[in-house]
C-alpha cells in the first residue's frame, strides 16, 4: 500500500452514492468494450492474418481441390465399403453437437450397444466379435469425433477388402500410413482420422 | 503411457507454481515493481476513464459493496444484450432474442463464474452475444473473484487494509487475464481452433451429403473460458467438440490454463503471509486430495462399464461412451478432475456417461469446493477450513486458537459456520425439493439411481459455481432456470461476503506474539489436520447422497 496516503477507511473515494454508482457504470462500460469487443475482434484479425487455414476450420480438399469437409469434424459413412465412424446420436450433423448423455445403466444405451454388436456380426461375418473395439460402438461426447482407434480401423479391413477387391495388405498399409501417433509421442492416444482415411481409400479404389 | 502423461502434466504445473505465484504477489502487493513500466500507463488511462482519483484502501464493507454493484451493473448490460440480440450486430445466423427465465439463468451463470449453460451455443446466441456477454463476463467474473480472494488474503495476513476493489479489478485484467488470454488464444489457433466471424459453413461430404458446420470466434472464448475457470462452451458439446479442443496438445494447454492460477494462489498467499512454507502446506493438502480423486476416476474409467464389458467385445480401451478417441481415458480423466477441482466446468467428455464410481470424483471435488477451486474461491474456502482446523485443535488443548498471529474468536467462527453450512444447504434442499415436484422429476433422462445423481449433480455444480452438468437432464425449463439461478447466486456471494467479513474482523485485532505453545500452521502435521477437517466435514455432509446416487448405481451394474 505504499502509494496510498489515506488508508483503511476509503470513504473519501466517493463523495456521494451517485458518484460511486457512476464509477461502477463507467468501469463496466470500459471492460465491456475492452474484453467483449476489442479483445475478440483483435484476436480474430490476428488469427486471420497469421493463420488463416487454422482460423477458418481446417478445411480438407480432395485430389481435385474440392472441399469435402473439415479435418477436425467427423462424417457419417453409410457405405459398407468405406471405413465407418463411431456412433453419433446426431448423425454427424455439425450445426449442433453433443450426445444422448446416456448413463452407464441406461437401458436404451445398453440396447443400442447390443443392436450395434448384432449389426456388426451381420456386416462382418468371419471377424470374431471379441476383436470389435469398444470405441466403434459407443457414442462420442461431441457426436462429431473425427477419429477411431487404429484397432477399430484394422478390424474393418476384411469387410472392405471383400467389398472393394482391394487386397487386405494394401488396406492395412493404408491404415498404418494414416495412423496419427500420440502428440509429442506422449499425450493422448493413437488414432486414425476416418475422413482422411476414406479420402485415401477412394483414391486407391479408382 | 496413461499414467506417464498424467504425471508429466502435473509436473509442468508444479514447476510453474513458483514463478506465477511470485508474479501474482508482485501484481497485488502494490509495491512498486518492474511490471509497472509495462502496464502502468494503460492502467492510469483506465483509472482516468472511470474517474477513480483516489485508490486508497477500502473498508471490507466498501470492498464488498464495490464488488457487488459492479457485478450488478455488468449483469444489467448483459441481460439487455441477450434479450435484444436479434437486432444487434454480428448475428449472421439470424438468432432470435433469448427467453426471460433462460436469460436470467444465463447472466447469473456467467457473472457468478459458473457457466452452467441451459442454452446451446450453436443455436441460442449470436456472435455478438458470444463476445460482448459470454467472453466479457468470463473476464470480469474471474477478475471479481480473484480480487475478493486477494482482499481476503490481505486481511488475514494483516496488511493495512483489504485493498481497493477497483484497482484490483483493473490490475487483474490488465496484468493477468488479458495478456494471458491473448497468448493462449493464438496458441489455440495454431493448434487449429477456429477464430472467424464467418457464418456456419456448408460442405458436401465424401458420400455426397450436405454437412452444415457451426463455427465462429471460438479461440478467443476458449482461452479465457479456461484461464478464468469459467467453463462455458462455445458449442453445446463444450471442450469435447473438435473445434474447441482439436487434440491432446490443446487438451493439455486447456488443462494447464485452468489449473495454473488457482494452483499458484497458495504460493502467493505464502508470500503475503511472509512464510512460503505456509503456502506450500496448503498447496500440499490440495494436491493430496486431487491425486486421490484423480486416481478414483482414472481407475473406474479404465475398468470400463461392467454391463458393456460383459457383451464380449474388446473393451480394453475402458469406458468410451461419451469420450473422444483422441483423448482416451488418461486425458479425459485428468480433464474431468481438473475442471471440477478448479471449478471450471468445461468438459472434454460427457460427465453424465461416466461410470458410477468415476462420477464420484467430480461430485466430491465440487462438494468440497476447496481443492484448488475457482478463481480465488478455492483458496478462500481452504483457508476457511484451515481456520476451522486451528479452532478444533485449540479446543482440544484448551487454548484460544490463533491463526497467523491473530486470535480466532466467536465472531469469526460464526461467519465461518455460515459459509460452511450454506454450501450443503443450497445443494441438498433443492435436490430434495426437485424430487417432490413433477417439474423437477420430469426432467430426468436416465432411469433408476442415475437419475438421482443427475439432479444432485445439477445443484452441486450450481452451488460450487462449476457449471458442468449431467447434460442429459432437460434443464431449460422455468423451474430449473430459476432454482439453479438462485443457488448459483447464493453459492457465490454468501460465502464471499462472510469471508471478507472475517478478513475485516481479523484486520482489526492486535497481533499476539508467537510462543512455544503456539500451534504451528506451516508443517506436515497441519497439512494432515487440514485434510482431515475437509474430509470429515465433507463426508458427514454428503456421504448419504453419494451412497444413494453413484454407489447404488454401481451395485446394480455389477
Amino acid at each position: 500500500m505504499t502509494q496510498s496516503t489515506h488508508e483503511t477507511t476509503g470513504e473519501q473515494v466517493s463523495a456521494s452514492p451517485a458518484a460511486f454508482v457512476f464509477t461502477t457504470v463507467r468501469l463496466s462500460i470500459v471492460f465491456i468494450i475492452l474484453c467483449g469487443m476489442i479483445y475478440p475482434l483483435a484476436s480474430t484479425a490476428l488469427a486471420q492474418v497469421l493463420m488463416p487455414a487454422q482460423a477458418n476450420g481446417s478445411l480438407l480438399k480432395d485430389a481435385s481441390g474440392k472441399v469435402v469437409g473439415s479435418a477436425l469434424i467427423g462424417q457419417s459413412f453409410t457405405n459398407q465399403a468405406m471405413f465407418q465412424s463411431r456412433v453419433s446420436s446426431i448423425g454427424y450433423k455439425a450445426e449442433a453437437s453433443g450426445s444422448n448423455n446416456y448413463g452407464p445403466s441406461n437401458p436404451d444405451m445398453l440396447q443400442r450397444t447390443k443392436d450395434s454388436i448384432a449389426q456388426w456380426k451381420l456386416d462382418n461375418p468371419g471377424v470374431p466379435v471379441s476383436q470389435l473395439p469398444v470405441d466403434l460402438i459407443t457414442n462420442s461426447g461431441s457426436g462429431l469425433d473425427p477419429h477411431i482407434s487404429p484397432a477399430a480401423a484394422l478390424v474393418q479391413v476384411p469387410r472392405i477388402s471383400k467389398l472393394t477387391g482391394i487386397p487386405a495388405d494394401t488396406l492395412e498399409a493404408l491404415v498404418k500410413e494414416h495412423t496419427e501417433g500420440r502428440d509429442l509421442g506422449l499425450f493422448g492416444e493413437k488414432r486414425v482420422n476416418v475422413l482422411k482415411l476414406n479420402l485415401a481409400l477412394t483414391e486407391v479404389a479408382k | 503411457m496413461g499414467i506417464v502423461q498424467i504425471i508429466v502434466v502435473i509436473l509442468i504445473l508444479v514447476l510453474l507454481v513458483k514463478p506465477v505465484g511470485t508474479y501474482l504477489y508482485h501484481v497485488f502487493s502494490n509495491e512498486p515493481n518492474r511490471t509497472d513500466r509495462v502496464f502502468g500507463a494503460t492502467e492510469k488511462g483506465i483509472y482516468r476513464l472511470i474517474g477513480l482519483k483516489h485508490r486508497g484502501g477500502m473498508s471490507w464493507k466498501k470492498y464488498v459493496l464495490s464488488f457487488i454493484v459492479t457485478n450488478l451493473v455488468l449483469v444489467v448490460f448483459s441481460y439487455l444484450f441477450l434479450r435484444l440480440q436479434k437486432g444487434l450486430p454480428l448475428n449472421p445466423g439470424g438468432i432470435g432474442n433469448m427467453e426471460e427465465t433462460l436469460t436470467f439463468n444465463t447472466v447469473i451463470s456467467f457473472i457468478t463464474n459458473t457457466n452452467l449453460q441451459h442454452y446451446s451455443g450453436e443455436t441460442g446466441v449470436s456472435y455478438f452475444s458470444q463476445m460482448a456477454v459470454m467472453t466479457m463476463l468470463m473476464f470480469t467474473s474471474a477478475a471479481s473473484g480473484f480480487s475478493v480472494a486477494v482482499a481476503f488474503v490481505r486481511g488475514i495476513t494483516g496488511r493495512r487494509s483489504v485493498g481497493n476493489f477497483f484497482e484490483d479489478f483493473v490490475k487483474a485484467h490488465i496484468r493477468i487475464f488479458i495478456p494471458l488470454a491473448l497468448l493462449v488464444t493464438m496458441a489455440l489457433v495454431a493448434l487449429h481452433v477456429p477464430q472467424t466471424l464467418k457464418p456456419t459453413l456448408e460442405v458436401t461430404t465424401l458420400e455426397g451429403q450436405t454437412q452444415q458446420i457451426a463455427i465462429g470466434p471460438v479461440a478467443s472464448l476458449e482461452s479465457i473460458k479456461h484461464i478464468g475457470t469459467n467453463g462455458g462452451g462455445f458449442f453445446g458439446a463444450n471442450s469435447a467438440h473438435p473445434f474447441e479442443n482439436p487434440g491432446p496438445l490443446s487438451n493439455v494447454l486447456e488443462i494447464i490454463s485452468m489449473w495454473l492460477l488457482p494452483a499458484s494462489l497458495p504460493y502467493m498467499y505464502g508470500k503475503f503471509a511472509g512464510n512460503k512454507r505456509q503456502g506450500w502446506m496448503i498447496f500440499g493438502a490440495m494436491m493430496t486430495l486431487f491425486v486421490v480423486l484423480l486416481g478414483v476416476n482414472y481407475a473406474a474409467e479404465s475398468a470400463g462399464n461392467p454391463a458393456i464389458n460383459a457383451m464380449g467385445i474388446d473393451a480394453s480401451q475402458g469406458s468410451m461412451e461419451g469420450k473422444e478417441v483422441r483423448f482416451g481415458i488418461a486425458q479425459s480423466a485428468l480433464f474431468t478432475t481438473v475442471t471440477t477441482a478448479a471449478t471450471t466446468g468445461s468438459v472434454n467428455n460427457m460427465h453424465d456417461t461416466l461410470t458410477p464410481l468415476g462420477s464420484i470424483t467430480p461430485l466430491t471435488l465440487m462438494m468440497l469446493n476447496n481443492v484448488f477451486g475457482g478463481k480465488g474461491v478455492g483458496l478462500i474456502n481452504m483457508l476457511m477450513y484451515a481456520i476451522l482446523g486451528v479452532f478444533l485443535c485449540g479446543l482440544m488443548v484448551g487454548r484460544t486458537p490463533e491463526f497467523l498471529g491473530r486470535k480466532i474468536e466467536a465472531r469469526e467462527m460464526k461467519l465461518i459456520a455460515i459459509a460452511i453450512l450454506i454450501h450443503p444447504l443450497i445443494i441438498l434442499v433443492p435436490t430434495a425439493g426437485a424430487f417432490l415436484t413433477e417439474l423437477g422429476k420430469g426432467s430426468i433422462s436416465n432411469p433408476g439411481f442415475h437419475g438421482m445423481t443427475q439432479v444432485l449433480y445439477e445443484y452441486v455444480s450450481s452451488a460450487a459455481n462449476n457449471g458442468s452438468g449431467f447434460e442429459g437432464l432437460a434443464d431449460n425449463t422455468s423451474f430449473w432456470n430459476i432454482t439453479t439461478g438462485v443457488v448459483m447466486l447464493l453459492g457465490r456471494y454468501v460465502s464471499m461476503i462472510a469471508m471478507l467479513a472475517v478478513a475485516g474482523s481479523l484486520l482489526r485485532k492486535k497481533p499476539v506474539p508467537e510462543t512455544i505453545g503456539t500451534f504451528r500452521t506451516d508443517n506436515g502435521l497441519f497439512t494432515g489436520i487440514l485434510i482431515g477437517t475437509v474430509l470429515i466435514i465433507g463426508a458427514l455432509t454428503f456421504l448419504p447422497v453419494i451412497v444413494l446416487g453413484p454407489v447404488a448405481e454401481y451395485l446394480t451394474l455389477r
